[in-house]
């Protein structure tokens, strides 16, 4: 209280004029300009794993584009004079059983599994959107029979599925795609079904109905772009779950055959030769296993950064 | 009296991603044993996290406690370990929430929960504890408590959970009970029940209350002494009549003036602007920007408490000795009276027309929930048509039934001579709009305010191109008052009274005639309430608009409206003109709602009779049958097993019950 006095004998009389309020700030927004993306990537930024898991990631993708390229040796090209040799200044990685450098079929291999697991997650987000918004937006008999067709595809094995379709068809890239497709949209379809249910009843869907909107401008102007998020970060934990899937095929020998190289194949390969090299399954191990935990890390980042519900 | 509990200059502040949120910025306070203290401000003002830290339930993660202490029975709680709060919190500190639905586990007996820390604190045998919850069951009023504790909380309505969470928390005999916002998310009428068993279990434990509200009603009802808070500090405290009879503060000031009472006409006033945003520093008096009183000092230096009397202080520099002395009263009573010009252009032409109207939800488990049944409606040209009763009454469904959001199981809807039917529908739309009640979740998250405002343009072509587009946004965006250089903004970057008003510029943006406004201010805090109730009178005004009012806020019903229509149950059951129903309402179900509306007033509040309904709002899937009210009525008889009439008693004063 001694303090407020001292103070109190310092004003100006001059400061007691009524000024009145500041009427041009009143309505004023202080805060800078953030769209929500922007939000979110400064939330993810302060999550460490996250952004160490986006720099790995980005570093694999671009080796897996450059690697390659980098020596002169081709991810098919043999040479029966130089098998098994270990790491060395020639051959980075070493070579495997028929003298094919290590290098080169690694990256090469990397490049195949993410190209198999990105086009795979696509197509599922592709069509799981598509048949999630119907079944959703329908509702009622349409959705019950969307809804069983589904749960019929779920009841029968993955693995049946995949070896029918490769009895039918040539081993390769199109037919792992095709097989890990034919039933991997499911879970987008649900995710997507559920959050359009949700947001059917949310006051801007009614809003948009009120001014007039028909189903297409709801459904792609507000519906897509408020689950949006929610599909990325789907895709970022379908990712990889894909090159998975793709290295299990292929080490079980349904899914590419060699010469072509993938993160599968190569593991396989470096099974076999483990006792004796065991650089041949080190490399595509690592290689994999950084893959895994960086885009689960990467996808849990997202999560908290993006969706709503996580947030306090 | 002596002090119970003591808070001295309490700092806290968030950390969050976009910077540090100063939620309390220096509170002191002190509670006496037995009696009542309101903690009264808009949200953010900081009122909830002073309470939680009193309690030690802030968030651990971001939340810091900066400085200050917090004395309760010679301990600084502040200080306290968790293992030692542990022994405070819930046996001699006890908390009641907001929401009673999420604040009782729904997979547990409702005894065990109100046993669970009887048995904890107090060490009770297992019997024991049974008897002291049959006993808490009896002191809160439900009726069977035996029967009842068995059952689970899905089995009790709203107002009866709450019950049950008081019950809880005064299982171990608590010397303070904290009470966030306990009746908000409840019903007039049973506000009024839960706020008169608070007083009556005050009376005979003897606890203290900390009752958080931003509601000054409630407050006059129940309190004995208030802290007005505002930006995370408290700028008056006093007792109750000193603080809302004599308000010293601009801000308590406004506030109680731009709460209509039921005698309230002309233009209502309101606080311009929002509170600040907390992210920002905040130098000088935080309410100065909006306060019209403004001293040159305001900006500058914070203001200290100034002493009113020997209970009440206010921090305002008017109270200073060298200010210029300003009757606050006065001075805007002037104001407001020059105003006092509304013009009504109704005519007697009726605009719309509802014939019979029904609509049922039939529910998965084949049950058939009448949500409305069978209501007469007319709403002339240019009037203000309001629509009263409790949540699940069925009023937002007519609402939404007469836009065409529902469709109608069966009846008409006859808008200017035109029967609504599926295929004119598009065409009405442009006609009619609607605003919602929901600021945060009626404008998409994902849009630019431009997009938004500009949608119905869109949707029916009716800008040539992106100039004109623009330019009809910014038009739009000046007429509810905000700044038009904020189209290209996101809707969370706005305040919940700009977002509502956002909302209103997109319905206007078609010029549409008939607005059917879904309780579009019940979401909003008091101050912002004002400015978008002017707002939509004023647009009324300039654009010959004829409005369809839906809320549950009886005085500010009866401020906006010119005739009102009562609904009970999905039926109407009283319509007059708004003065005639506040005046001479006849049906029961309308006097009880009139009487519980608490009156911020404490004097008037403290001593008027009240009709307390009994019970609760029966399930709209098994309705009473005959006359849907005579389960609460007090007048019923066996005469009100048949459905009353729908009659015109006098002029234009319909109603349906027996004894009108």
């Amino acid at each position: 209280m001694q303090n407020m006095k001292k103070k109190e004998v310092e004003i100006p009389a001059k400061m007691f004029k009524i000024v009145g309020r500041k009427e041009e700030t009143l309505e004023e927004i202080k805060r800078s300009h953030l769209t929500g993306w922007q939000d979110g990537w400064l939330r993810l930024k302060q999550n460490k794993a996250a952004m160490i898991s986006l720099f790995v990631l980005l570093m694999i993708v671009i080796l897996s584009i450059i690697g390659p390229h980098v020596n002169t040796y081709t991810y098919q090209q043999t040479n029966y004079d130089a098998v098994y040799l270990e790491p060395n200044s020639d051959h980075w990685l070493g070579t495997d059983k028929f003298g094919r450098d290590q290098w080169t079929r690694l990256w090469e291999g990397t490049r195949i599994s993410l190209y198999i697991a990105v086009l795979a997650a696509l197509l599922d987000i592709l069509i799981g959107i598509t048949y999630g918004a119907i079944s959703a937006f329908k509702g009622g008999k349409v959705d019950h029979m969307m809804q069983r067709i589904i749960e019929i595809l779920v009841g029968i094995p993955n693995l049946i599925i995949i070896i029918l379709l490769i009895m039918m068809m040539k081993p390769g890239i199109t037919t792992i795609i095709i097989a890990m497709v034919i039933t991997g949209w499911v879970n987008m379809a649900r995710l997507v079904r559920g959050q359009i249910f949700k947001l059917k009843n949310a006051e801007y869907i009614l809003a948009a109905r009120a001014l007039g909107a028909d189903g297409r401008r709801i459904i792609i102007g507000h519906m897509l772009p408020n689950t949006l998020g929610i599909i990325i970060i789907n895709m970022m934990f379908t990712i990889p779950s894909a090159i998975f899937t793709e290295a299990f095929l292929s080490f079980i020998g349904l899914g590419l055959q060699e010469p072509l190289a993938s993160l599968g194949v190569l593991i396989n390969d470096g099974f076999q030769a483990m006792r004796n090299h065991f650089y041949l399954l080190a490399f595509p191990s690592i290689v994999i296993v950084s893959l895994m935990v960086c885009f689960n890390l990467l996808a849990d980042g997202l999560r908290d950064a993006f969706d709503p519900k996580m947030r306090n | 009296m002596n002090t119970l509990l003591t808070i001295k200059n309490l700092h806290i502040h968030f950390e969050t991603h976009v910077g540090k949120v100063q939620a309390v910025r220096g509170v002191d306070l002190s509670v006496k044993k037995g009696e009542t203290l309101a903690i009264v401000g808009e949200s953010g003002s900081g009122k909830s996290v002073t309470a939680k830290s009193i309690i030690g339930l802030l968030p651990k993660r971001n939340a810091m406690i900066d400085k200050g202490e917090i004395w309760f029975e010679n301990k600084n709680l502040l200080t306290l370990n968790n293992k030692q709060m542990k022994k405070i919190r819930g046996a001699k500190i006890a908390m009641i929430f907001q929401d009673p639905m999420t604040a009782l586990n729904p997979t547990m007996k409702v005894g065990k929960q109100v046993m669970e820390s009887a048995i904890k604190h107090l060490n009770l045998s297992k019997k024991e504890a049974r008897n002291k919850a049959v006993e808490l069951l009896n002191l809160v009023g439900i009726s069977n408590p035996e029967t009842r504790l068995n059952q689970y909380p899905h089995e009790f309505s709203g107002g009866m959970r709450q019950r049950i969470v008081i019950a809880m928390a005064l299982s171990c005999n608590p010397k303070l009970l904290i009470a966030d916002e306990p009746t908000t998310a409840l019903d007039v009428t049973i506000q009024a029940q839960i706020l008169d068993l608070l007083k009556h279990i005050q009376k005979e434990t003897g606890t203290a209350i900390i009752f958080i509200t931003h509601d000054l009603g409630v407050v006059s009802n129940i309190a004995d002494s208030v802290a007005v808070m505002y930006a995370g500090k408290i700028i008056e405290k006093g007792t109750v009549e000193e603080v809302l009879l004599k308000p010293n503060h601009p801000y308590s000031w406004g506030l109680l003036k731009s709460m209509p009472n039921l005698d309230t006409k002309g233009k209502l006033y309101s606080i311009p602007g929002s509170p600040p945003d907390m992210i920002q520093p905040l130098k000088g008096d935080a309410f100065a920007p909006r306060n019209e009183f403004a001293l040159a000092i305001d900006y500058d230096m914070q203001p200290p408490m100034f002493k009113v009397s020997e209970t009440h202080y206010a921090a305002t520099w008017l109270l200073h000795p060298q200010a210029p002395k300003v009757d606050f009263i006065r001075e805007t009573q002037d104001v407001l009276m020059k105003q006092d010009d509304k013009i009504s252009s109704i005519d007697n032409n009726v605009l719309l027309e509802v014939k019979g109207l029904s609509k049922y939800f039939y529910l998965k488990s084949k049950q058939t929930l009448k949500a409305v049944d069978n209501i007469h409606l007319e709403i002339r040209r240019g009037e203000t048509l309001g629509l009263v009763g409790e949540s699940g009454c069925g009023k937002s469904t007519v609402g939404r039934t007469i836009i065409g959001l529902h469709e109608p199981t069966s009846g008409e809807i006859i808008y200017d001579n035109t029967k609504l039917t599926r295929h004119n529908q598009r065409q009405l739309t442009k006609k009619m709009q609607m605003i919602f009640q929901d600021p945060y979740s009626s404008l998409d998250p994902k849009m630019k305010v431009e997009d938004i405002i500009a949608e119905g343009l869109d949707i029916h072509h009716v800008v040539k191109d992106k100039k004109e587009r623009k330019q009809r946004v910014e038009e739009l965006l000046k007429t509810v008052g905000l700044q038009p250089h904020s189209a290209s903004r996101y809707p969370h970057e706005f305040s919940g009274g700009q977002r509502q008003r956002i909302g209103i510029a997109r319905a206007l943006a078609i010029e549409p005639e008939f607005i059917v406004a879904d309780e579009p201010i019940s979401a909003l805090d008091v101050s912002i309430q004002a400015q978008v109730i002017n707002l939509l009178l004023k647009l009324q005004k300039e654009n010959n608009l004829t409005l369809l009012f839906i809320a549950h806020d009886l005085s500010m019903v009866k401020y906006i409206s010119d005739r009102i229509g009562v609904m009970y149950l999905g039926t109407i059951v009283e319509l007059a003109n708004s003065d005639e129903l506040y005046k001479n309402p006849l049906h029961p179900y309308t006097q009880a709602l009139l009487s519980a509306i608490p009156n911020a007033n404490p004097i008037v509040e403290k001593s008027r009779e009240r009709i307390i309904l009994k019970g609760t709002l029966p399930s709209p899937v098994y309705p009473p049958s005959g006359c849907r009210f005579r389960t609460r009525c007090l007048l019923a008889t066996d005469a009100c097993e048949k459905t009353p009439e729908w009659r015109e008693v006098e002029t234009d004063h319909w109603v349906a019950c027996h004894y009108a």
